[in-house]
């Protein structure tokens, strides 16, 4: 092992990397299911009321379409400051793991709401209105053709959106937060602990892969177009 | 008389574009006997599709009116149009099978949308994928099926629901021509057996020739002609008919000969080698300068322009020959376009000749 690693073998350090693991992966996980719960209602929304849709709304959709892109403009750091107040309603406190999911919903649930919109727009519009001829609701429609056909992609879609989202939990630790991004900013950039550092990147990047590695299996597996 | 299943009453639909209003469909009327198979045919871009869509209201007709078992569509709330379209079934050139779904889910799937318990859904589902012929693929996803497997199971999920119609746009479309026959059979099957009314939108005249009794012929967004199969083939009154019934490309152009006469299948008679026949008969060659036939269920139609001999009395021989079998044949005056141009030639003046 290089010198410069030889830090990591204490066993408080190492518990301390562990337990920052586990932050980050509570956050992440927890911000993608809220995010997603916002998302799929934003992206159904989207994809219903467009000019085109099942049920063509064209004053919601603008509206929709702006609220979205404007939360998207946003850059994440200054989006978790702007929220403080929410946050401290919410949560009760600005610190910690618990909120720093706050700000991550909302930030990530346009995000979310975008890439769902795309992958439900990928149906075939030819299987939606096979679905129309039938006499099938738009209830209907959303949650027995839409979203089981889009799966694959909602999967695929799911994670990119939890890298994204794991991206956005490191950088909470700037200003509050807890997780890998915490300690690689007390210890990494505060006090020049290059080990902290190095430790703190490879198990991002393991997270990230992992998740990603998950996501491709997932999809590829549910998606009977590939059998 | 066979009752209305669906009539369209003056119906028309426009749309919206940046440069104003295209009207796709303009005062269409059309009734569909129950039993029937009825074709529309036209060029693309005609309508056609559009007109079927305008029958489950996937396009909504911006005038007059469509009367499905004696109901006016345009007029129902949208569960009532959703529980009207159960009773209309649909399949599409693309197919549109739920591609997440094995054979047997597609073919269930009109049944949970319409409330049918899963076991009753499942029963039916193996019926109907056992009458379309893919009993042994029903655990299929639609990725390993072929495109006539595929349709064979929309048909199947278009059954479902016991429809009283079948609406097929293009149904044949995207398939190879042996495919075709196959679907077109089965097509005739289910409404013979099932007593499903079918509407068949098409670009092929060989669609109708094998399938259907009635046909309607589409040609700028109105019906140009409408009636039962065999008048429309053997007397098309007007161009877009001639056009679709006389294919292009077989112009034969003006001729500079005598003793051309033209003769016109109508159906009457079978497919017998006549014109075999008539020069054995005869003993005396005939030049057949221009021929266009078609089998529509054994019955021969099309017309022939052949040269007769010189010889006077021969040729009187082989018009009495013809006439003997139902078969008129009609002198050509010299130096006029034999057809075969569809666009100039004056059917109508030809019989008036001949009248």
């Amino acid at each position: 092992m290089p010198d410069f690693l030889a830090g990591l073998c204490d066993p408080d350090t190492l518990q301390m990397l562990a337990e920052g693991t586990l932050d980050t992966l509570y956050m992440t996980l927890a911000s993608t299911f809220f995010a997603y719960v916002f998302g799929m209602i934003m992206a159904v929304v989207l994809v219903v009321c467009r000019a085109d849709g099942i049920r063509p709304c064209p004053g919601l959709y603008k509206v929709l379409d702006v609220v979205v892109n404007l939360t998207r403009s946003f850059p994440f750091l200054i989006l978790m400051i702007a929220v403080i107040p929410l946050t401290r309603f919410l949560v009760g406190t600005t610190i910690g793991n618990n909120a720093t999911v706050v700000p991550l919903v909302i930030a990530a649930a346009p995000f979310v709401a975008r890439l769902i919109e795309s992958s439900l727009l990928e149906v075939d519009h030819g299987i939606v209105e096979a679905a129309q001829s039938m006499g099938a609701s738009t209830f209907q429609i959303i949650f027995r053709v839409l979203i089981p056909e889009a799966l694959p992609s909602l999967i695929n879609g799911s994670a990119i959106a939890s890298t994204t989202i794991l991206g956005y939990s490191a950088m909470s630790g700037a200003v509050g937060g807890g997780g890998l991004g915490k300690l690689a900013i007390m210890y990494g950039y505060n006090r020049y602990q290059t080990d902290i550092m190095f430790a703190t990147c490879v198990l991002l990047i393991l997270i990230v892969q992992i998740l990603q590695e998950i996501g491709n299996r997932l999809s590829r597996r549910c998606d009977k177009r590939l059998v | 008389m066979a009752e209305p299943v669906i009539e369209i009453k003056g119906l028309g639909k426009s749309f919206k574009s940046k440069n104003g209003p295209v009207v796709a469909l303009r005062d269409i009327n059309l009734t569909v006997e129950k039993g029937d198979i009825f074709g529309i045919i036209g060029m693309s871009g005609a309508g056609k599709s559009t007109l079927v869509r305008c029958i489950n209201l996937l396009e909504r007709p911006t005038e007059g009116a469509v009367i499905f078992d004696g109901q006016d569509m345009c007029r129902l709330s949208s569960a009532e149009l959703n529980r009207a379209r159960r009773s209309m079934g649909m399949i599409f050139q693309q197919f549109n099978l739920l591609m997440q779904r094995s054979a047997e889910a597609n073919v269930r799937f009109p049944m949970e949308i319409s409330g049918v318990p899963h076991a009753k859904a499942k029963r039916r589902a193996r019926e109907l994928l056992e009458l379309v012929g893919l009993g042994e693929r029903a655990h299929y996803y639609p990725s390993q099926l072929s495109g006539g497997q595929k349709q064979r199971v929309a048909i199947a999920r278009a059954l479902s629901t016991e429809p009283k119609v079948l609406l097929c746009d293009e149904a044949t479309s995207a398939l190879d021509p042996s495919t075709t026959a196959s679907i077109l059979n089965l097509l005739r099957d289910i409404n013979r057996r099932l007593g499903v009314t079918v509407v068949i939108i098409t670009h092929e005249m060989s669609v109708i020739e094998q399938i259907c009794n009635r046909v309607a012929i589409i040609s700028e967004s109105r019906i140009a002609e409408c009636g039962t199969v065999e008048e429309v083939f053997s007397n098309p009154r007007t161009d877009a008919a001639r056009r679709l019934v006389l294919p292009e490309g077989r112009r034969a152009g003006h001729i500079k000969a005598d003793r051309l006469y033209r003769i016109v299948f109508n159906g009457s008679s079978s497919l017998n080698p006549v014109i075999a026949d008539m020069i054995l008969e005869c003993k005396a060659p005939v030049n057949i300068i221009h021929a266009d036939m078609r089998d529509m269920d054994g019955k021969a139609f099309g017309q022939m322009v052949v040269q007769l001999p010189e010889d006077q009395e021969i040729c009187a021989r082989m018009l009495g020959f013809m006439e003997a079998r139902g078969l008129a044949m009609w002198e050509i005056p010299p130096g006029s376009c034999i057809d075969c141009d569809p666009e100039d030639y004056d059917y109508e003046q030809e019989r008036g000749r001949h009248a």
